[in-house]
């Protein structure tokens, strides 16, 4: 199946019964298929007017108990920050899936991570966070939609898939979750429908008290640590006796493991360390691997966004090294294997040191 | 009848909080707050209502009519209304609007709610200012008037013509009912609650999108006293946005 494809069935089986978007290059085959999907299902789809009316949609329909889901692709995503920043501020819970595309601008169509800031800062106003899920591939596709969905509803807070062009493109074989039976679901307590028999319920983020204000913050701030808690993913590939490790995450990951496989081939002592959840990020799992071997190299589909995470993790405990291309070329294993066999030797000749 | 003999003629509507208003002295939501939940009371419909209020004066709407509310960004009331509506197509849903949330910064997804017919009901409270900025040019702002971003008066060549929302909505084959009043007389008051009522039926009977405009005044930022601004929507605002019906398909008797 195609990888937008797996989000969409992924995300009808999750309980997704509202979508809401605006085409954008390289993910529109993702509203194409639920706009006849979400009928059959007694779901609805809408094409809406623009990102920001789509994500506002999103909001009406999340504080209205529904499961419900966008896409877009990078300057889509900017135009829905204004929205994301209010489904956190109003704590709705909702799944927004970025297949980035080359930026800064209308930049291109091709796969890209440089909305690595944009996921993990914010993107829009105000201090919150959201969950960023970054797959790597059709199963994880399947795997981190569904989870996503129950995510976005046990900490009522959007959850972001964070994919790139090529992951939306690629076909892959998957095997899809079963159905969630939606009655089974937990009883959105706080989500409207009419106040027949109950006190009326208000969603909002509008707290003009700087004192109540304040102490929403706290709130919004002791859920996201439970997040930053439970919710850490990563991989580890030949790690073990590493002395050098790349860390790579989604489509750039895929091409570091196939440089690691062709080191390891020769003998070299090469380990990949993938994060999946980029906020949270594996700070610690990171933190451990790096007092174990030397060198930690990353590569990102972007000018160095992701680097500045790592830098944090690792701090002094190995030499950090940074390789990125920007604009939408895709380097490929031998390319990823230049670039760790200059760090070792360190050469200087691909990438560029980061710690000093 | 109670029992000192009183028969009880006139109360605080059951779907009214009892928080005081804190809208400025002659202001129009206190009158139509109090008139959209005299309409829900008298038609049964609170409990099963959703109202979206918008980023303005009234962003604070929940504290007194006892509605499930869902807040919207700015000028996105009728897309935040959309995916209520989607979830819950069985009720009562409205938004409640103010000129530059639903004419400036919200013109589009106005029009595209509109034109899709979503079955939604708008109350638009047109007083020509920006209320909550403080006295800000509006997109339904005169020629001629004062704002503190339009010194002096707005100015055709500088600034652009007031804005017809409206009329513009009513070009619209989703758009069913679309009527004009003026908060400024008893006769316009009860004309309003009317009109409002229309609007929900409407919406009830599966009809399609209705928007009810309201004249409104705003005496703080008009600078006048309230009964001043009660003449000059006379004098200057409903000749320029004329009260009455702008279209009504409805097909409804009175």
């Amino acid at each position: 199946m195609r990888g937008t494809q797996v989000v969409g069935e992924t995300a009808v089986r999750a309980g997704c019964r509202y979508y809401f978007g605006y085409p954008i290059t390289p993910q529109t085959e993702l509203p194409e298929y639920l706009s006849a999907r979400l009928p059959e299902v007694g779901g609805s789809f809408i094409q809406g007017e623009s990102e920001v009316a789509s994500a506002s949609m999103v909001i009406g329909a999340a504080a209205s108990g529904g499961r419900v889901m966008t896409s877009s692709s990078s300057p889509g995503i900017s135009l829905k920050a204004e929205a994301i920043s209010f489904m956190a501020g109003m704590e709705v819970p909702a799944v927004i899936a970025n297949f980035m595309r080359g930026g800064p601008g209308l930049g291109n169509i091709a796969p890209s991570q440089a909305d690595y800031f944009q996921s993990t800062r914010g993107g829009g106003h105000g201090d919150y966070r959201l969950l960023v899920l970054a797959p790597a591939g059709g199963q994880e596709l399947a795997d981190l939609t569904f989870a996503a969905f129950e995510l976005a509803d046990r900490y009522r807070n959007p959850v972001l898939l964070a994919a790139d062009g090529l992951l939306g493109q690629m076909m892959e074989p998957v095997v899809l979750p079963d159905f969630v039976d939606l009655d089974e679901l937990p009883e959105k307590s706080w989500a409207v429908s009419g106040c027949d028999g109950r006190e009326p319920r208000s969603v909002y983020s509008y707290i003009a008290d700087p004192v109540l204000l304040h102490r929403h913050n706290l709130h919004l701030q002791e859920k996201y640590e439970l997040m930053a808690q439970n919710e850490v993913r990563w991989e580890e590939f030949r790690t073990d006796d590493a002395e050098i490790v790349v860390v790579a995450y989604g489509t750039a990951s895929r091409i570091a493991k196939g440089a690691v496989n062709q080191l390891r081939a020769s003998g070299r002592k090469v380990g990949l360390f993938r994060p999946v959840s980029l906020w949270p990020y594996p700070k610690a799992a990171l933190r451990s691997l790096a007092s174990r071997v030397r060198q930690v190299a990353v590569f990102e589909f972007s000018s160095g966004q992701m680097v500045e995470d790592v830098m944090l993790s690792v701090g002094e405990r190995a030499e950090v090294y940074f390789h990125g291309v920007a604009g939408g070329i895709i380097p490929t294993p031998a390319d990823v294997a230049d670039y760790l066999d200059s760090v070792m030797n360190g050469d200087g000749r691909v990438g560029r040191r980061m710690d000093i | 009848m109670n029992e000192q003999g009183y028969k009880k003629i006139f109360g605080r509507p059951e779907s009214l909080t009892e928080t005081p208003f804190h809208y400025c002295p002659g202001c129009g939501h206190s009158v139509l707050h109090r008139l959209v939940a005299e309409v829900l009371d008298e038609t049964g419909m609170a409990g099963r209502t959703i109202c979206v209020p918008p980023v303005g004066c009234s962003v604070v709407a929940y504290h007194y009519l006892k509605l499930d509310m869902v807040e919207a960004p700015h000028g996105r009331a009728l897309a935040v209304a959309t995916g209520v509506k989607r979830v819950h197509p069985d009720k009562l849903v409205f938004t409640y609007q103010g000129d530059g949330d639903l004419a400036a910064i919200g013109t589009a997804e106005t029009i595209h709610a509109a034109n899709r017919g979503e079955n939604l009901s708008t109350i638009f409270v047109n007083n020509a200012i920006y209320g909550m900025t403080g006295g800000q040019m509006a997109p339904t702002t005169l020629l001629g008037q004062e704002a503190t971003t339009a010194q002096g008066g707005r100015d055709a060549k500088l600034h652009g013509r007031p804005l017809d929302i409206s009329n513009m909505l009513a070009l619209s084959d989703g758009v069913v009912y679309v009527e004009r009043v003026a908060l400024n007389s008893v006769k316009g008051v009860r004309r309003a609650k009317k009109a409002i009522a229309r609007s929900f039926r409407a919406q009830m009977d599966g009809l399609g999108f209705s928007l009810v405009e309201i004249l409104s005044p705003c005496p703080t930022n008009w600078k006048m006293t309230p009964a001043q601004s009660w003449h000059w929507i006379d004098e200057h605002l409903a000749r320029v946005y004329p009260p009455g019906v702008i279209k009504d398909d409805t097909g409804y008797e009175d």
